[in-house]
């Protein structure tokens, strides 16, 4: 089949639908892993996947984040993404990502489980002193990350309510029109502007002090504007991810009540739930941002050329029945989950050992104390986001 | 201590002199094959039925390497000097 003669889909495939995903990824991993795509903004693409060739497309050198910068990428976002990690190749990428990482290893991240936990059991006594119905997204899923990501970084977790209408701004296609999301952004950067003149005056414990040391000690390592991007960065995707994946989370366990009860009688099967439940959720309504080849690539059977764009389809990465036996059933016992709901490669997630050990928590606590939890609603009145990067409920209102 | 001749920013920053070698010692169990390391340093890191596998035991000195150990999300990565001494991650 030469590249002409190919069908060129419209993609996203369908209009996201609870987790459901689209069939047709299916499919295309049996007949057609790469697949010329055209999305509602930027140029024609290929898509990706099964689940080996998406890894190659975010871990591979030959494979160019940075090389979008002067591309019209393909995106559903009427915007492209700002300046930032996710536009940046090694070795410059790697310059500003070692100075994030070390606050983000597993072991630092344990350090921070005894209050994670302390914070997710007081959101808990406050919904069981107000009683039933509450909402799980703004009473639980949305305080926990927001305070643990601030008392990480040293953003004051009382502004909460101004930051987080701006980071909206960060994970928004077209639930904002793009002036607004523009203004947001800037909004973001002011505010963290502030808090880096304030730690300059008086330096405290947190990441925005450490870093603001590293740029004092020696700015070629980091400049003004890098290390307010960076921390901006930080403080939208620490908690827009998570705070969509708890009641996500929630929302699976709730409709699989066979699954509910298996972490019931055992809440030490939690850690693999979660890496299954990040597996099983199709976080994502569309893939993962473009890499633009920089040489020919011979990929899933086709020759990627030079300059063209690639997009990965994580969520069909993770259905990929060569690496997940039975991958559409949920199942907490799987030997082995190398799943890549986190990315892959130099881009994955900086966020990672954070996001599990909050959603392990969360889980853990909702499963551990409200032993009947179940929606206040009817299944068919949750209202979900749309206009979004990813797949997420408005509000999840609760009974217990 | 005068011995060795003065370094360059880049020596430096490698940690070493040129022509320094490192060892490096990925701790298989450990590895969640995210490929940070293969992503970041390509030349010295391999993923295998995805773990992690040095591509060389003994290495030049190279910043990236120690980036990439630096990087691990686990810590699975050890770079050492000849001597033994651990350059990457910091404790
Ligand atoms: C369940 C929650 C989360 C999910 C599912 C998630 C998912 C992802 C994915 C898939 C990528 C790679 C994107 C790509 O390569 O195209 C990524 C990158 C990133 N994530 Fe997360 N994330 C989560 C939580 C977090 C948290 C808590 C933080 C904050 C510390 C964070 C910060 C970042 C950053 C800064 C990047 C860019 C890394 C780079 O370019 O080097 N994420 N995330
Ligand atoms: S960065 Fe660490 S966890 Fe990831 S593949 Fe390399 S050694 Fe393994």
């Amino acid at each position: 089949m030469t590249d002409t003669q190919r069908v060129v889909h419209a993609y996203p495939f369908s209009p996201p639908d609870r987790f459901k995903l689209d069939p047709f990824y299916a499919e295309l991993r049996r007949r057609e892993p790469l697949t010329r795509v055209r999305m509602p903004y930027g140029e024609e693409a290929w898509l990706a996947t099964r689940y080996a060739d998406v890894r190659t497309v975010l871990g591979d050198a030959r494979f160019s984040r940075a090389a979008s910068a002067d591309r019209d990428e393909p995106r559903i976002s009427p915007r492209k993404l700002e300046a930032g990690l996710l536009l940046m190749d090694p070795p410059e990428h790697t310059r500003l990502r070692r100075l994030v990482a070390k606050a983000f290893t597993a072991r630092r991240v344990e350090q921070l489980r005894p209050r994670t936990q302390e914070v997710a059991n007081e959101l808990v006594d406050r919904m069981i002193a107000t009683g039933p119905p509450a909402d799980l997204v703004q009473h639980f899923a949305t305080p926990l990350p927001i305070t643990v990501i601030c008392e990480l970084l040293g953003v004051p977790v009382e502004d909460q309510d101004r930051f987080h209408v701006w980071s909206e701004a960060v994970v928004s296609t077209t639930s904002l029109s793009v002036e607004q999301i523009a203004g947001y952004i800037q909004n973001l950067f002011a505010y963290m502007r502030g808090l880096i003149a304030q730690r300059r005056q008086e330096p405290t414990e947190d990441l925005i002090s450490a870093l603001v040391r590293v740029r004092d000690e020696d700015n070629q390592r980091l400049s003004e504007d890098e290390l307010v991007r960076l921390l901006t960065g930080l403080l939208a995707a620490g908690h827009e991810t998570t705070v969509t994946q708890i009641p996500n989370f929630t929302y699976v366990l709730l409709t699989n009540p066979d699954k509910l009860a298996e972490l019931r009688a055992d809440p030490s099967l939690v850690p693999a739930a979660v890496e299954e439940l990040m597996r099983y959720v199709p976080l994502g309504v569309a893939s993962s941002f473009a890499r633009y080849a920089t040489e020919d690539v011979e990929l899933g059977g086709v020759l990627v050329r030079a300059g063209e764009p690639v997009i990965g389809s994580l969520s069909s990465a993770n259905r990929d029945e060569e690496v997940f036996p039975d991958p559409d059933s949920l199942d907490f016992g799987r030997s082995a989950n190398p799943h890549i709901g986190f990315g892959h490669g130099a881009h994955h997630c900086v966020g990672a050992q954070l996001a599990r050990m909050e959603l392990q928590v969360a889980i853990d606590v909702l499963v551990r104390r409200f032993p009947e939890l179940r929606f206040a609603v009817p299944e068919e009145e949750l209202e979900w986001k749309s206009g979004m990067l990813v797949r997420g409920l408005k509000r999840m209102p609760v009974a217990w | 201590m005068e011995e060795r001749h003065a370094r360059t920013r880049a020596e430096a920053d490698a940690g070493g002199v040129v022509g320094d070698d490192w060892r490096i010692s990925v701790d298989g169990g450990t590895c969640i094959g995210a490929g940070i390391c293969a992503g970041t340093a390509p030349t010295a890191f391999r993923l295998v039925n995805g773990v992690s596998t040095p591509t060389h035991d003994t290495v030049e000195a190279d910043d990236a390497i120690r980036a990439a150990a630096e990087s691990c999300p686990v810590e699975a990565i050890t770079v050492r000097d000849r001597e033994g001494t651990v350059i990457a991650p910091e404790p």
